[in-house]
């Protein structure tokens, strides 16, 4: 008999929305259907990974996902080098973690010299990540901002308790801006509606709709993305048709099976393996769900979502 | 997908004799839908409305039963295409591949494999489900060894993938009460097929080249008389099976197309020779509609998160698990022992608990009701503050149980501290580590 695949009526399209500046902008977004649903839509952008780095030495993470930096985790700009020019890496984010008021508290200032080295140093896209607390973060990413006016950042995280004064900075100089909310489709909205009303441009925003590994909660992260990408493709609603960000990483690395010993229980395999495999896996399920930017952290978990998505385009 | 009242008294006598308990008809056909009432409490429906009734409130995708005992698994079942709607129903069934051209030594390694990797998590065993033997030598000898082998010594549930129906047939008298998947019927033995599905009584794989020639399969194959089917549609790569389930589902989901009703099996193994891309693989068709889905080999690294997403996806949206409030003793406590507290989401409550276990510290556990939300969605809920924390910490009897006044709480809720210790009047307040991880150590230079 005739067989044909039944067909969804998608009306809505994600924004195409370009990060960064030069030769080396990435541009995400565009999508038509439900992801990498080739046969019913286009995903004319593939989606990308940023490599994760810190602006301080890591004090928590494995040696697993040192290891492949080696002495460049020392130093933040060595250590963006290493990721573009070793690994490939097609935008960088910078988690601002010497900023946190509960650890280093390191000032505004220095952080935003920090943000201008290392924008100065790579070519690719730069994110820059702070610690998600409203009063730092406002002044963190504001100096950060004022430090790059000609760089384009990609800055996050923008909350509904601090977006006012950081995204009315971002955007006077034409920094991206991350919406980031807890796991929730009505949450993500509102803040992308107050956003436009302070004057954010449609092409100025991604979204974060926060997320947890697996094992740790992916199936709630999961399942709110899909609802925002159904609502933003097929109830045409504009509010949520924008590209997403998943910081991942560190969602994988900080899970305690990330660094059980091989020795200690041995049905789990080898360690290193096993962590990258946990950080791969999430990046894969937050892929298919509607991810259009990973952040990741291991250069090999990198190469695995990487030929996941060529596998799947 | 359950018919609605309505529709259910089309098929009842519409006589209002009350019989059944209830005044009339309707009424009945109301409690029905509710699932309050039982269809034979009605002595007069008919044979046929009985079974069209039955066709009725099947689901969309018909739910398969495979293998008999510990290893049997259900497959199918499937109401909706997203988990949001409603909630995915039955996980994939994870397979291992064993061919019959390995040596005897290889066959063994892949079936203490198989026992091997099961893992403890969240209050539940994680653990692969069936071996698929595959026929590769061309000798019957060889395939017939191999079921014996795998029979037994292994309590897995089978798939035997045999295209000889001879060889098929003497392996089935080996292993025909373990209820095994046969692999597989085509276009071209679709007959004999049948015949020994419905011979032994076993479930039956439908494989052709493309979805069309699977719809054709799966008609014929139930004028044959089965009914328990699982669609192969022959995708090589990922992009292929990730489109074919997307069809299948649909057709069966949004058109009602009953060819199509049924699970589907997926062969990541084929599609990839990196055992790291094959797990990812068997992850994305997790998501995406898999029934079944066989693997070249298990690792525990590649296996161990492959089960745990397949956990995670099969939870229901709709039900947060909770564990119940209340004062849990852990490695038999006494009155000098240190006292925990955290939020009663079951996830965070088998973390936390697990790394009590594992400290070998006596010590209390204190959960708290916090709706099912773990301990920073709870806080910033409202529900893990000081003041609800307060009332269950004095409530709860557990100063009558120990001699000291401290209470470890959660690293994520320090900023609790103060205002807990204000609640608590002659408390001390540990804001413990944020990570469970580091639980054993703290505990361990506790002193009361
Ligand atoms: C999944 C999730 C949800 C799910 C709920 C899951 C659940 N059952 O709780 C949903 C989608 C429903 C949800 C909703 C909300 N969420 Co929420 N959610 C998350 C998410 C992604 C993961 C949480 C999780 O499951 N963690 C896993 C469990 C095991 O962690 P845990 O309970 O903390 O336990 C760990 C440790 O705390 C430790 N531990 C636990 N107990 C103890 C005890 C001691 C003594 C010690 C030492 C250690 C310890 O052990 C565990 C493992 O290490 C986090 C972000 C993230 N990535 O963490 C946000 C997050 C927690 N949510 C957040 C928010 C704001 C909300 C909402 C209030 C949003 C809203 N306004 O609607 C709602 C509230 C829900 C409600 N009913 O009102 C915020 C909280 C921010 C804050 N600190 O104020 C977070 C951090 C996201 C963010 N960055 O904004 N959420
Ligand atoms: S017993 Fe049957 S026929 Fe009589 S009222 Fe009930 S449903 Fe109707």
């Amino acid at each position: 008999m005739a067989f044909e695949i039944p067909k969804i009526n998608y009306n809505g399209r994600i924004k195409e929305i370009t990060l960064g500046e030069g030769p080396k902008a990435v541009t995400v977004g565009g999508e038509t259907s439900m992801p990498f649903y080739l046969f019913e839509g286009e995903m004319p952008r593939k989606p990308k990974i940023a490599m994760e780095i810190q602006d301080t030495p890591p004090e928590d993470w494995p040696e697993d996902v040192l290891k492949p930096f080696g002495d460049a985790v020392n130093n933040p700009v060595s250590w963006a080098k290493k990721c573009v020019d070793t690994y490939g890496a097609e935008l960088i984010c910078l988690q601002l973690e010497s900023t946190d008021p509960n650890g280093l508290d390191r000032s505004a200032e220095e952080s935003a010299k920090i943000v201008r080295e290392v924008a100065d140093a790579v070519d690719v896209p730069l994110i820059v990540w702070g610690t998600a607390n409203h009063e730092k973060d406002t002044e963190v990413l504001r100096k950060a901002s004022e430090a790059c006016p000609d760089k384009k950042l990609i800055l996050g995280p923008v909350e509904e308790g601090d977006y006012k004064k950081i995204a009315a900075q971002a955007m006077a100089y034409k920094h991206t801006i991350i919406a980031s909310s807890p796991i929730d489709i009505n949450l993500a909205k509102q803040l992308n509606i107050l956003l436009g009303n302070l004057g954010v441009p449609a092409e100025g925003l991604i979204m974060d709709p926060t997320v947890s590994s697996i094992g740790y909660g992916i199936e709630y992260s999961y399942s709110v993305i899909e609802r925002i990408r159904l609502a933003a493709l097929t109830q045409q609603d504009e509010r949520l048709q924008y590209p997403l960000i998943c910081n991942i990483g560190r969602e994988a690395w900080k899970t305690k099976e990330a660094k059980i010993p091989e020795a200690e229980s041995p049905e789990m395999g080898n360690t290193e393996k096993r962590a990258i495999m946990i950080e791969a896996m999430s990046a894969a399920i937050l892929l298919i769900a509607g991810a259009d930017i990973l952040v990741i952290r291991h250069p090999e978990s990198m190469r695995l979502a990487g030929e996941l998505i060529d596998e799947l385009s | 997908m359950s018919p609605t009242g309505i529709e259910i008294y089309k098929f009842l006598p519409r006589t209002n004799c009350g019989e059944c308990g209830v005044p009339t008809c309707l009424a009945f056909a109301m409690s029905l839908a509710g699932g309050r009432a039982e269809l034979s409490a009605c002595p007069y429906v008919s044979e046929e409305a009985k079974q069209k009734l039955e066709e009725a409130s099947a689901p969309p995708v018909r739910t398969v039963s495979i293998g008999t005992g510990d290893y049997s698994f259900k497959t199918g079942g499937e109401t909706v295409m997203h988990r949001h709607e409603k909630r995915f129903e039955h996980q994939p069934g994870i397979a291992l591949l064993i061919s019959d051209s390995l040596s005897e030594t290889e066959q063994d390694a892949k079936l203490a494999a198989f026992t091997r990797f099961q893992y403890k998590r969240v209050g539940a065993i994680l653990k692969p489900d069936m071996l698929a033997l595959r026929a590769d030598s061309g000798s019957g000898e060889k395939y017939l060894k191999l079921v014996k082998l795998a029979a037994g010594k292994c309590p897995a549930s089978l798939m035997l993938m045999c295209a000889d129906t001879a060889v098929l047939d003497e392996s089935l008298k080996i292993c025909a009460e373990r209820k095994p998947l046969l692999y597989a019927a085509t276009a071209e033995n679709s007959s004999e097929m049948a015949e020994l599905a419905k011979k032994y009584n076993c479930p039956l794989v439908a494989k052709a080249a493309n979805l069309a020639d699977l719809a054709d399969l799966s008609v014929k194959l139930q004028s044959l008389g089965i009914k328990d089917i699982v669609l192969d549609s022959s995708a090589e790569n990922l992009k292929q099976a990730l489109s074919d389930n997307v069809a299948i589902r649909r057709s069966a989901i949004l058109k009602k197309f009953r060819p199509m009703g049924f699970p589907v099996i997926n062969f990541p193994g084929q599609m990839t020779q990196d055992p790291m891309k094959e797990s990812l693989f068997a992850g994305i068709l997790t998501a995406k509609y898999a029934g079944i889905l066989v693997l070249s080999d298990f690792s525990g690294e590649t296996l161990f998160p492959l089960l745990v997403t397949r956990m995670n996806l099969y939870t229901d949206p709709q039900r947060p698990l909770a564990t119940t409030e209340g004062i849990y003793e852990i490695n038999n406590p006494d009155a000098n022992s240190p006292v925990i507290l955290t939020c009663n989401f079951s996830l965070t409550y088998f973390i936390v608990s697990g790394e009590m276990e594992n400290s070998r510290v006596p010590c209390y556990l204190m959960i708290k009701d916090t709706e099912g939300l773990s301990v920073m969605t709870a806080w910033a809920a409202g529900k893990f503050g000081a003041d609800t924390i307060g009332k269950f910490v004095k409530n709860s009897g557990i100063a009558a149980k120990i001699n000291h006044r401290k209470l470890i709480i959660p690293g994520y809720a320090s900023m609790e501290s103060g205002g807990l210790e204000e609640e608590l009047s002659g408390w001390e307040i540990m804001v413990g580590p944020r990570e469970a991880a580091h639980i054993p150590a703290y505990l361990k230079q506790f002193k009361p």
